[in-house]
């Protein structure tokens, strides 16, 4: 059926509002507009690595999710949901749950790219039919902006400063999502949410409803992390998209698929320059981090091209 | 009726979990206790058993997986030893923190520092605040029951808290033994099924569990889990009872051995417990009064019934199969002496032994009866090291 916008967003809340993500969060852009991607009727069973999604949204006794949830520790949710889907196939063969269910599993970059990382792969290699969403915000942003695997090269975070010698962090990104490609899951999906969320909910829902191990890379800005006015967080994920840094693309049992190509890739300029912890590269003398950075976004372009064909 | 059989720890424990149709089992391999998920997934494989078996990629993912079945509503249980217990610290917190029945087979083994893979109690003794309860068995045919009556334990409204079931790793584990084993009619339904409250795939009442808490509550939710254990004391007994009812084996949180005039009085776990009953019967024919206490429920910590159990000892000697590494003794010692609350009357000592799998002999038993006997004459002690925190079987 194809993207209704209208009906997608009067659909009854999952996520109800009053939780406490700032203002201009990527986070719960993206946790409201995956649930509303499910069909009403089904029921989900969700566990959250801690982050700031899991703090900002259960904190005793207010809740946001309308759905049966779990949050045990930060590198676990792939295993907390494997247990969950595991109890479900026993429950089910044994007619002691009778209705159907689906498993998601949230995590930051910090719980999935690191910390969670094996509990991530080991979940996908058994097979658990689930799926697994992480929201890539490029850091440690619940415990105050310190860097992970997934944070880009130059970026400025508490534990990468720029400084006088070093010009923020030195490695390069760590890609996730082509590791899950690796991992021969039925479908593997990087998106993030453009303004009509159309590209996330479509692949939401083919991660949900394909039988077996799913994946979701979620470009999820944070304004305190990131630095940008909360009212552009759109205009943040639209640059990523537009300049190539996050192309949004999936891979359906082995075959790639580019979902969106932009008309005329923009200079990676366009996403740096609005994000505060990019400034030091827009300095009299550090015109090399650009053109690095800019090498490094052409380079896993190209890769991503060829793939495609 | 029972049946009679020949089983390791090891095999008599998976045969418990299969025999009580677990739903789930997640595990992951670890000396010494392998055995287990290697004989269950046999049984899966030959579908002698219809349990999920999740085969994790570390223990700590182990009780990650038993965290989300059970919570889901599932029966869940693991096995692990040593290290695996160690990276699954964490979880073992938050399992109990969430009051999930989860049930886990405890082979005890050295934890690493230097490598060794035979049995002390450093493994269990390291996990001992993370709110588990702690049945340790003496030999096989222990091992078998403790984990058929620890899931109507763990169950229990009064309790909801996970238990782990231990025995002394290769001792109890690997060495076969003779067993009466339960027909698996009679084990399932002493052990009924899951029916738990709350459960997250229940769509007729949603639940959400593991929030952030406040300072505002933290405390509360802390006490509730206390209260619990101590809840469990007698819930323990209750269910004791009843599988004595059913096989005609009686069990306490404690068994006293010899104790009722005793002058000296051992007090240890596991399986070298059998080792000083014969110690306790040589000095017996002798005319000695010598006694032992076997604590079977490590937490719940029965220091009631210790100190009930301890009426009129001259000196107790306290064995503990871990290096507390306190500066004051072992970790059995400090509970004793805090059940005893200071008011004893009698010497306590404290004796570290049988660390990385150093035998544990009759000698060496009867070497403690001695040194006691030299503690009641007021001979200076022959005991290695400080005056009652002392070494059996160190070679200088």
């Amino acid at each position: 059926m194809a993207y209704n916008f209208k009906e997608e967003m009067n659909k009854p809340e999952r996520f109800a509002g009053g939780h406490r993500l700032c203002a201009g969060c990527g986070a719960g852009v993206m946790a409201r507009n995956v649930l509303r991607a499910i069909d009403e009727d089904d029921n989900i069973a969700i566990v959250n690595a801690t982050g700031c999604l899991q703090a900002a949204t259960f904190s005793y006794p207010y809740i946001t999710w309308e759905d049966s949830w779990i949050h045990s520790a930060f590198e676990n949710a792939g295993a907390t949901c494997g247990g969950m889907e595991a109890a479900y196939r026993a429950l089910e063969k044994r007619g002691k749950v009778k209705e159907k269910y689906k498993f998601l599993a949230f995590g930051g970059d910090g719980g999935s790219y690191d910390i969670g990382f094996q509990s991530l792969s080991g979940a996908m290699e058994r097979n658990h039919d689930m799926v697994y969403i992480c929201y890539d915000n490029e850091a440690y942003m619940n415990t105050g902006i310190q860097r992970s695997s997934s944070t880009s090269r130059f970026t400025d975070t508490t534990t990468t400063p720029a400084g006088s010698v070093v010009p923020g962090k030195p490695q390069n990104k760590k890609n996730l999502t082509e590791i899950m490609v690796a991992h021969s899951i039925p479908y593997v999906g990087q998106t993030t949410f453009l303004a009509n969320m159309k590209d996330l909910n479509e692949k939401t829902k083919k991660a949900v409803y394909t039988e077996g191990p799913a994946f979701l890379n979620v470009l999820a800005p944070c304004t305190r992390g990131w630095r940008y006015d909360m009212a552009d967080l759109l205009d943040i994920t639209k640059a990523a998209v537009e300049t190539c840094f996050w192309p949004l693309f999936e891979v359906e049992n082995g075959k790639y698929k580019l979902t969106y190509e932009p008309k005329k890739k923009l200079p990676i300029e366009e996403y740096l320059r609005p994000q505060g912890r990019f400034k030091h590269m827009f300095k009299k003398g550090n015109e090399w981090m650009i053109e690095e950075f800019q090498k490094e976004v052409d380079l896993k372009w190209e890769m991503l091209l060829k793939k495609c064909e | 009726m029972g049946i009679k059989d020949r089983l390791s720890g090891n095999e008599a424990t998976a045969m418990a979990m299969k025999s009580m149709n677990m739903d789930v089992m997640a595990a992951f391999p670890i000396t010494p206790s392998t055995e287990i998920p290697e004989q269950f997934s046999q049984y899966v494989a030959n579908g002698l058993t219809d349990t999920v078996f999740v085969p994790v990629e570390s223990e700590h993912s182990a009780m990650s997986a038993c965290i989300g079945s059970q919570a889901a509503g599932a029966r869940s249980c693991t096995a692990t030893s040593s290290n695996g217990l160690a990276l699954m610290h964490e979880m073992l917190h938050i399992a109990s923190a969430m009051r999930l029945p989860i049930t886990m087979a405890c082979i005890t083994r050295a934890i690493t520092g230097p490598i060794n893979i035979h049995n002390d109690h450093s493994d269990a003794m390291s996990s001992r605040d993370c709110g588990w309860i702690q049945i340790h068995a003496e030999d096989v045919q222990e091992a078998y029951d403790n984990y058929i009556m620890s899931v109507r334990i763990a169950e229990h409204k009064k309790v909801l808290l996970p238990v782990m079931i231990c025995q002394d790793g290769f001792i109890t584990s690997h060495a076969v033994e003779n067993v009466e084993l339960l027909e698996e009619e009679d084990i399932r339904s002493f052990v009924g099924f899951y029916e738990p409250d709350y459960y997250l795939l229940n769509p007729e009442l949603k639940v959400a569990m593991g929030p952030y808490d406040p300072p505002t509550y933290l405390m509360e939710h802390k006490r509730q889990q206390a209260e619990a254990m101590i809840d469990s004391l007698d819930v323990i007994k209750e269910i004791y009872d009843e599988f004595g009812k059913l096989t005609g084996r009686y069990y306490d949180l404690i068994e006293t051995y010899k104790i009722e005039d005793a002058e000296r009085i051992i007090i240890l776990l596991g399986s070298s417990a059998g080792t000083a009953k014969i110690v306790v019967d040589e000095l017996r024919s002798k005319g000695e009064k010598v006694g032992i206490i076997k604590i079977r429920s490590y937490r719940p910590f029965p220091g009631k019934l210790i100190r009930e159990a301890l009426k009129s000892p001259k000196v107790v000697a306290v064995l503990d199969k871990a290096e507390g590494l306190s500066s004051i003794g072992g970790p059995v010692y400090s509970d004793v002496c805090a059940a005893l609350n200071g008011n004893a009357g009698f010497k306590i000592v404290n004796y570290i032994y049988g660390i990385g799998g150093r035998d544990v002999r009759t000698d060496d038993i009867h070497e403690v009866f001695a040194d006691l006997q030299d503690d009641i004459d007021g001979k200076e002690s022959k005991a290695k090291t400080a005056a009652n925190y002392r070494y059996l079987a160190l070679r200088e």
